[in-house]
């Protein structure tokens, strides 16, 4: 073995041990699961940057409605423009600028509102004015069939309420409920 | 039911029609077990990488190999995960306790490293879809000039520098911020990377790899990591015969050639210039601190707790009237602003220790370099530039004596 093998061979252990000396700095708290990106919509301020901030063309973040918290009001202030001509579905009355929540009458005088999520565009129009008037059901969370879970979510890096962060993937929903703050 | 949420509207218990309440849909989040899938391809990648590019010597193998990247690391998984981001995570977690670091992420930031230790840059070749989507459109190489190529590199090691002082102080990943080509593996994502992806992609159908030479900070560490490997990518398969014919056979100027007589150069000066630059190390490593502790101060800016605590103090002095999104949740929040100016203070200081380090490094870099290029080297054949070369074995055809092996006719 000449001497610039030996150099290399000497080199080569010191850079092995340094890896190692890395990969024990960082396994004690290394998860075993993978986590996701997802908002905490009790931090919500529906700012809109959702829709526009995404790597994807259309966002990954999508209106959601906890059904269990809504009114389900005739005047729904998530649906209906400020000021609506009449409470009817006619596109002028919707405060969606895409169509894509569905209002069907129930029985009188409750309405039920889905969310078409292919037209969603997560805008949270509709969540602003159900959060500010109405019960806050309807509330923004983060796709997993849509997201693509980049290293760092750019919606995140431009999120004024630091109201998106990782959760563990086995959970990757942060659902708004009846129950409140639900952890 | 307790109702910690006060309901303006209390939800109907629909006696009439006795409706029932839908529930969530929720798409699940992406399988634990593909999520192994990845590793075991990164694995079995590396293996076939060195394998095909050391044993084989097959380019051609190595090609059907980056296709395959490209498509399942880029196309496929979107550009995430990947090895050059997972340094930031890396480096997160070592400076930040509470952050917690997926396995897969550890096994993609070091396994190519370890690999590189033993084989050289393979993952370079054809394992990365960056280098592999490079390499796969790089028809027209142009050489460029050695000056240069040595300026240019130095970039990636500042780069590398920033990308870790952003990560460990919590104000962002840089790498995959500004990453080119993941928005191309996306087809979509903010109009200037996607620019920026488009021009490096023309770029290297006549220079050799851009992204890899001249910016890639896990090539940096994959370099030194392959300049002390155990095996290497050897042009000749036999010896060398001094034949010349693979100069002009690597486009990314990592072919060494032979040094066999010593120029003619004066010896004195030699010493005087190598005595002066030993020297000067320790005065550009003293620069590089004294300029890192200044630049992480400016750096700072880019962190969102400095930045909103420079909005609300403007806001509190009244030099501004209006407020933004992110200082109206900071009043609603009724902290009071001492404690986020403190909280600034801290994270201020944070950058300025990372600043100095990468300073140090970015010296040491600089000084080191000259070091290197004034010492007298002596190198009896032509060979690969072990720092340099990501084994993507277009060299060896080159070589009358690989010909021979495969058994083919060496041209006249």
């Amino acid at each position: 073995m000449n001497r610039r093998d030996f150099m290399r061979n000497v080199l080569r252990g010191a850079s092995l041990i340094g890896l190692g000396g890395v990969l024990a700095g960082v396994i004690r708290k290394a998860n075993a699961s993978n986590t996701v990106w997802q908002i905490d919509p009790w931090k919500c301020t529906q700012c809109g940057r959702c829709a526009t901030e995404c790597v994807l063309e259309l966002s990954a973040v999508k209106c959601v409605h906890s059904f269990d918290m809504c009114g389900y009001c005739q005047l729904c202030t998530g649906y209906f423009e400020p000021q609506p001509n009449k409470l009817n579905t006619a596109a002028e009355n919707q405060l969606c600028p895409t169509g894509a929540i569905k209002r069907q009458f129930v029985e009188d005088p409750y309405y039920e509102y889905s969310i078409d999520e292919p037209l969603c565009i997560g805008c949270s129009k509709c969540v602003k004015g159900c959060t500010m008037f109405g019960n806050g059901s309807l509330h923004l969370q983060i796709r997993h069939d849509r997201c693509v879970n980049c290293n760092e979510c750019s919606i995140a890096r431009a999120c004024p309420a630091d109201a998106i962060h990782r959760v563990p993937a086995a959970q990757p929903y942060h659902f708004k409920s009846r129950e409140g703050h639900g952890g | 039911m307790i109702f910690l949420a006060a309901a303006k509207f209390p939800p109907p218990e629909f006696s009439e029609t006795g409706h029932q309440i839908p529930g969530f849909v929720a798409p699940a989040a992406r399988a634990a077990s593909l999520e192994r899938l990845d590793v075991a391809v990164l694995v079995l990648a590396l293996g076939l990488a060195a394998w095909l590019a050391l044993r084989q010597r097959s380019r051609r193998g190595l090609v059907w190999l980056g296709i395959f990247s490209v498509l399942y690391f880029g196309f496929w998984r979107k550009g995430c995960i990947c090895s050059i981001g997972s340094i930031q995570n890396i480096a997160l977690a070592l400076s930040d306790s509470s952050y917690a670091l997926p396995v897969t992420v550890i096994a993609f930031g070091l396994l190519p490293l370890v690999v590189a230790l033993f084989f050289g840059r393979v993952f370079c070749s054809a394992v990365c879809p960056h280098g592999a989507l490079q390499d796969l459109v790089l028809l027209k190489p142009m050489k460029v000039p050695e000056w240069l190529e040595h300026g240019l590199r130095l970039l990636a090691y500042v780069y590398l520098g920033l990308a870790v002082i952003f990560a460990a102080t919590g104000g962002g990943f840089i790498i995959c911020q500004y990453d080119p080509f993941v928005t191309i593996f996306r087809l979509s994502g903010n109009t200037i990377m996607v620019v920026t992806g488009i021009v490096l992609l023309v770029l290297g159908v006549f220079i050799g790899r851009p992204y890899c030479r001249y910016l890639c900070p896990y090539g940096v560490l994959l370099g030194l990591a392959s300049s002390v490997s155990k095996w290497r990518v050897q042009v000749t398969p036999s010896t060398c015969t001094q034949c010349r014919l693979c100069e002009q056979a690597c486009p990314f100027t990592a072919l060494n050639p032979a040094i066999t007589a010593a120029p003619v150069r004066n010896v004195k000066t030699d010493k005087r210039r190598l005595a002066a630059l030993v020297v000067l190390l320790p005065v550009l490593v003293a620069t590089g601190l004294w300029l890192g502790g200044i630049s992480g101060t400016a750096l700072a800016r880019k962190h969102r707790i400095i930045n909103l605590a420079e909005r609300v103090h403007l806001e509190e002095s009244g030099t501004v009237t209006d407020t933004t999104d992110a200082s109206n949740v900071f009043h609603a929040s009724g902290t009071p602003p001492e404690e986020l100016f403190a909280e600034a203070r801290k994270i201020q200081h944070r950058y300025i220790t990372a600043g100095r380090w990468a300073g140090i490094w970015i010296g040491l870099v600089i000084g080191l370099k000259l070091l290197s290029l004034a010492i007298r080297k002596e190198r009896p054949d032509y060979e690969a530039d072990q720092t340099r070369c990501v084994a993507c074995a277009r060299c060896y055809r080159y070589c009358p004596e690989e010909l021979k092996r495969l058994g083919l006719t060496v041209p006249e």
